[in-house]
């Protein structure tokens, strides 16, 4: 019986395994000598994992009386975590080395932090919610301090601990009241619990739940951390923050409104539209006065999530579907931002301040032009793939007649391409300065063009958005059905 | 008069607050920030201890043990990097932790 289980957690398992023997062996051996090492294997067995549970799950499992789910919806969401994790780790190569963090416990953090996000999507039952999202944030809590000797960077990390301990102890406030008014934590018996008139404490509970789960996806108003650790934090860090925890945390947010509250959709629709609008406006509006480039993807960051939570406040099989697809394109276009990101340098020094972009086209015409697709990918300018995305979560909020909410969601969307299109303009026609001067490795260079491509490509006709419109089909019908 | 479930959850609820009001009006010490986050987590055991008695089922006890081993955790990691915060700027004070503003 516990054979038939433990197989089910394979990859998790084979993950957890890899950090204690990674950590093992560079501490025996020499050390942080042994980061690259690492680091290139980590994303090699990230890349084996996905390619694992993509190709070998199938249907729906439960192990451990239903703590741990496994359906197509966590293995979508897993393969998106496990690719986005790699792609980090193989563009922030450079960088680390460069700046003297070539430290073997990034890696190994990393797979830690995955290994909780896994957990968290295929939570069945709050208790493993809570262990999973807990793993994550401890192991990111650390990441984010990395450059121990930086007022910023521990900066940042303090603030990310005070504020993520927080949201996990509203998360877990409701998971209490949750388990009063239900008795029980797991996800089947509270959907049982929770049909028809819903009781004021259990409603509580709902609304303190989705409290905190706001905070790990950094919807406002529960986004305050984000400008500060984005900045703060060393660059590929940074990158890290913006695509696998996000992913891992939309989809729990997912998992747990269907999963636990599919019966009560009318309760936390109304919220999560809330957060939404919420976060669109404010990611779009406070944004256009910034002028370092990692503070503008956090605000960037905080207004795509609010579009992702378009899709999911629909609630219907046709917004998570929409939801998963915005994820995905969403990190893809991280991905090949911060490539670009991570190489501005001038004089062998990072800089982030957006003026240094000046003219950088006459310079480098092939990549600002990758960066343009980007950027216009962004702003959901179409034939890019962001506006399928952003078309696909619109196209849910109108069929789940939220009309209004898709309205907003246009005007968010024409605030916010204001000040993507002005870093386009910077590199195109801004003034000539003493601009970047770096150079650019293999792997950005590749992560960079690559996204690109995909990004600018993916509409055509052949390729049909690389064919994620399936599984995240499938996926959608699993969590709703 | 018995002690009943209501008065464990009021007492619950009011230690949540005050550990909520304990980050927000605190202008002093994280350290302080630290104890209130602490005293969030003891709520919701308190919590969890009262349900767990009144249903008459474990599930709600055995969460409690899992709160409390990562709340154990959290506080190593969070004075961890407080510490290496103190390092760079030679204080704890709320007031400097500000160099991110935007």
């Amino acid at each position: 019986m516990i054979g038939a289980d433990l197989a089910i957690l394979t990859p998790e398992i084979v993950l957890s395994l890899f950090a204690m023997a990674g950590l093992m062996a560079a501490v025996y051996t020499s050390k942080d000598g042994l980061a690259p090492a690492l680091t290139w294997g980590t994303a090699l067995l990230f890349v084996i994992m996905a390619f694992y549970i993509g190709i070998t799950g199938e249907g729906s499992r439960t192990a451990f009386d239903g703590m741990f789910v496994e359906d197509s919806f966590s293995r979508f969401a897993k393969v998106t975590i496990l690719l986005s994790a790699a792609a980090i780790l193989a563009i922030s190569q450079d960088y680390m080395s460069k700046a003297g963090l070539l430290r073997f416990e990034f890696p190994m953090l990393i797979v830690l932090a995955v290994v909780g996000m896994m957990l968290m999507v295929s939570a069945g039952d709050m208790l493993a919610l809570y262990m999973g999202l807990e793993l994550q944030s401890l192991a990111l809590y650390v990441v984010a301090s990395l450059r121990r000797d930086s007022v910023r960077s521990t900066e940042a990390g303090l603030k990310y601990f005070v504020l993520g301990a927080l949201s996990s102890g509203l998360l877990l406030y409701g998971v209490s009241l949750t388990y009063g008014y239900t008795g029980t934590t797991q996800f089947a018996g509270i959907i049982a619990a929770s049909g028809g008139e819903m009781s004021l404490g259990l409603l509580f509970g709902l609304v303190f739940i989705l409290a905190g789960m706001a905070f790990k996806v950094s919807a406002a108003p529960f986004h305050m951390w984000t400008p500060d650790v984005y900045e703060g934090s060393p660059t590929p860090v940074t990158a890290l923050f913006a695509t696998a925890p996000k992913v891992a945390a939309m989809a729990l947010f997912a998992r747990v409104v269907h999963d636990a509250f599919g019966g009560v959709v009318g309760d936390w629709q109304q919220v999560v539209a809330f957060l939404s609008v919420i976060s669109m406006f404010l990611g779009a509006i406070a944004a256009i006065g910034q002028t370092d480039i990692k503070r503008l993807m956090a605000y960037s960051s905080i207004s795509h999530m609010g579009f992702a939570l378009m899709g999911l406040a629909a609630g219907t099989a046709v917004g998570v579907e929409a939801m998963l697809i915005y994820m995905a394109i969403y990190v893809a276009m991280n991905i090949g931002t911060f490539a670009f990101i991570l190489t501005m340098e001038r004089d062998g020094r990072h800089v982030t301040d957006i003026s240094s972009l000046g003219a950088f086209a006459s310079k480098e015409p092939g990549k600002a032009m990758a960066i343009l697709v980007l950027m216009f990918s962004l702003a959901g300018v179409p034939p890019l793939l962001g506006f399928f995305g952003k078309y696909a979560v619109l196209t849910a909020a109108v069929d789940a007649e939220m009309i209004w909410l898709a309205v907003a969601g246009v005007i968010a969307s024409v605030i916010g391409a204001f000040y993507y299109i002005r870093i386009v303009y910077l590199m195109y026609f801004g003034e000539e300065r003493k601009g970047l001067d770096g150079r650019m490795g293999l792997a950005t260079y590749v992560g960079l063009i690559a996204m690109a491509l995909v990004i600018g490509l993916g509409w055509v006709p052949g390729i049909n958005l690389f064919g994620i419109e399936g599984p995240a089909e499938i996926a959608a019908a699993m969590l709703t059905r | 008069m018995t002690i009943g479930l209501e008065h464990y959850l009021t007492v619950a609820a009011a230690l949540f607050v005050i550990g909520i009001f304990g980050i927000f009006l605190n202008r002093k010490n994280v350290i302080i920030i630290l104890m209130s986050l602490e005293l969030m987590l003891l709520s919701v055991n308190i919590n969890m201890v009262a349900f767990s008695s009144f249903l008459g089922d474990l599930t709600g006890q055995v969460f409690t043990l899992f709160i409390l081993t990562v709340a154990a955790a959290e506080a190593a990691i969070g004075l961890a990097i407080l510490v290496c915060f103190f390092r760079n700027r030679g204080t704890v004070d709320v007031e400097a932790v500000d160099n991110l503003k935007g």
